[in-house]
């Protein structure tokens, strides 16, 4: 397992969040995530202005082996998403925190950061599941 | 914690995945299920398959049973080793397994049949043996391995025993030999050339070393399942099962039809079923939409019905999405399947999709 960004935020649905200055949110999967996945072939993105509440539905990844959602890990507008996945989505494979962010939420609600772990939470909680 | 093959620690070792897959602890990959597949396309890949199940049928009367038994016609094989793949039928004619059968002589051939199926499988075969005196030998003791690629021979060839290698490198595609302890086969699961190994299980860590060591990639059970969908070849249990025909599976060219005295089981069944009219089509189709095809999505004829994708997914070689499907009979040549609610277009095309690293369709 690779070393955890410090300054990220992590859902138990495998996802990061960063806060951005302008006080959006950039959001990926983790590493752990797109290892589990394998090659990632094909991404699907929501729409730029696009509404999505927390826990709902907002981008799907898909790997040779299987289909895998993206949940809303807080509810806001889709800002801005990663166009570059659409003909290269092993970004989230070969970079998952940097090159391969998947969209830009602006929240509507603030973020609960109790809802979300520290990375050194995450960290145990995949060590967990690893067991 | 599932049945461990001979190779298990060898997988490990390797950094594999490892995933359940009919009750045995097998390798997915080794970090990239797309670099697996590539290598197998371009040079040689090697897959460990000893959860297969390896079967001897030796009596007397061996070639009346496998008459009986299967839907292809071991009558066809004359030459020591020669492979026929075929599909053995219940009396509805549903398929109950694939399996390939390698003639060695009359009274003794050697079958292959899929792990999952294994228990039923060797159940069926027992029952109907007896009455033909036929032994039914398991032989759990040989590890088996694939080693598939334009490169695999050559690089696999210093593996085989001096006294055997010529005669194993001349051999012809879909022909099979013993060579001492081992059985050499020129068959396998990837629509690449490649031989099929089996050997004593204590044997084949020092060959997969040699293998690995010579070049050859280990690949798993992704990689294995990405580069038989390209080649079109059917997975049991996914495109056909007990509840399907093989005319409605793109199987028919494995039924032996003549003679027509020639009593299998499942013979009355499929030939009644043969004169019905509106059979299902199995087809390929490449997805024009960006997406992914996946198994059991639907699939919309316009005006004509619905059908479903029994094998989906993504083609590596064609950086395009493909799958085989089960449709309703008609003549058209385009489709959309349905995937989150959105119809994606697809289109109709002759399989195989790529055979021996050359895409075989216009994409």
């Amino acid at each position: 397992m690779s070393d955890l960004p410090g300054d990220l935020l992590y859902t138990k649905d495998h996802e990061w969040l960063r806060r951005e200055d302008d006080g959006s949110v950039t959001i990926g999967i983790t590493d752990h995530a797109q290892s589990a996945l394998g090659d990632l072939v094909y991404v699907e993105l929501p729409e730029v202005g696009q509404d999505v509440d927390d826990g709902g539905d907002m981008a799907v990844v898909e790997s040779v082996k299987a289909a895998s959602d993206v949940y809303a890990p807080i509810s806001g507008s889709i800002a801005a998403v990663n166009e570059a996945l659409a003909d290269d989505p092993e970004k989230i494979n070969t970079d998952p925190y940097g090159d391969g962010w998947i969209v830009r939420l602006q929240p509507s609600d603030g973020i609960d950061e109790g809802a979300l772990m520290s990375p050194d939470d995450y960290q145990q909680f995949v060590d967990e599941l690893d067991d | 914690m599932g049945s461990k093959t001979p190779l298990h620690e060898k997988h490990v070792d390797a950094g594999a995945r490892i995933v359940d897959f009919g009750g045995w602890d097998m390798p997915l990959h080794y970090g990239s299920q797309k670099e697996e597949h590539h290598a197998v396309r371009q040079g040689a890949g090697v897959f460990e398959v000893s959860h297969m199940t390896i079967v001897d049928l030796r009596g007397d009367r061996a070639r009346d049973f496998l008459r009986y038994l299967v839907a292809n016609d071991v009558a066809k094989l004359h030459e020591y080793g020669k492979a026929l793949y075929t599909c053995m039928l219940n009396p509805e004619g549903g398929v109950i397994d694939d399996l390939i059968i390698y003639y060695l002589s009359d009274t003794d051939y050697r079958i292959v049949v899929n792990a999952a199926t294994r228990d039923k499988d060797l159940a069926w075969i027992t029952k109907q043996a007896a009455e033909f005196d036929v032994s039914v030998l398991e032989r759990p003791e040989l590890a088996m391995i694939a080693v598939q690629g334009p490169k695999a021979r050559e690089l696999a060839a210093p593996c085989i025993d001096a006294e055997y290698r010529e005669a194993a490198l001349a051999m012809k595609p879909f022909f099979g030999m013993q060579a001492g302890d081992w059985f050499i086969a020129r068959t396998g699961y990837t629509g690449e050339d490649g031989w099929e190994i089996c050997m004593p299980a204590a044997e084949a860590p020092a060959v997969w070393d040699r293998l690995l060591a010579a070049g050859v990639v280990p690949c798993g059970l992704g990689a294995r399942d990405t580069l038989r969908l390209e080649a079109a070849m059917n997975l049991y249990g996914t495109d056909m099962d007990e509840t399907v025909s093989p005319l409605e599976a793109g199987l028919n060219w494995t039924i032996a039809w003549d003679p027509d005295d020639r009593d299998f089981i499942g013979r009355a069944a499929l030939q009644e079923f043969r004169d019905k009219p509106n059979k299902q089509r199995f087809v390929g189709l490449l997805l024009e939409d960006r997406g992914v095809l996946r198994n059991h999505q639907k699939v919309v004829v316009e005006g004509i019905g619905e059908g479903e994708i029994t094998s989906g997914g993504f083609s590596p070689t064609m950086g395009k999405s493909i799958a085989l499907a089960r449709l309703p009979a008609g003549d058209y040549d385009r489709a959309q399947v349905e995937v989150r609610g959105k119809l994606l277009n697809v289109r109709i095309v002759k399989t195989p999709f790529v055979r021996n690293g050359q895409i075989r369709i216009d994409i």
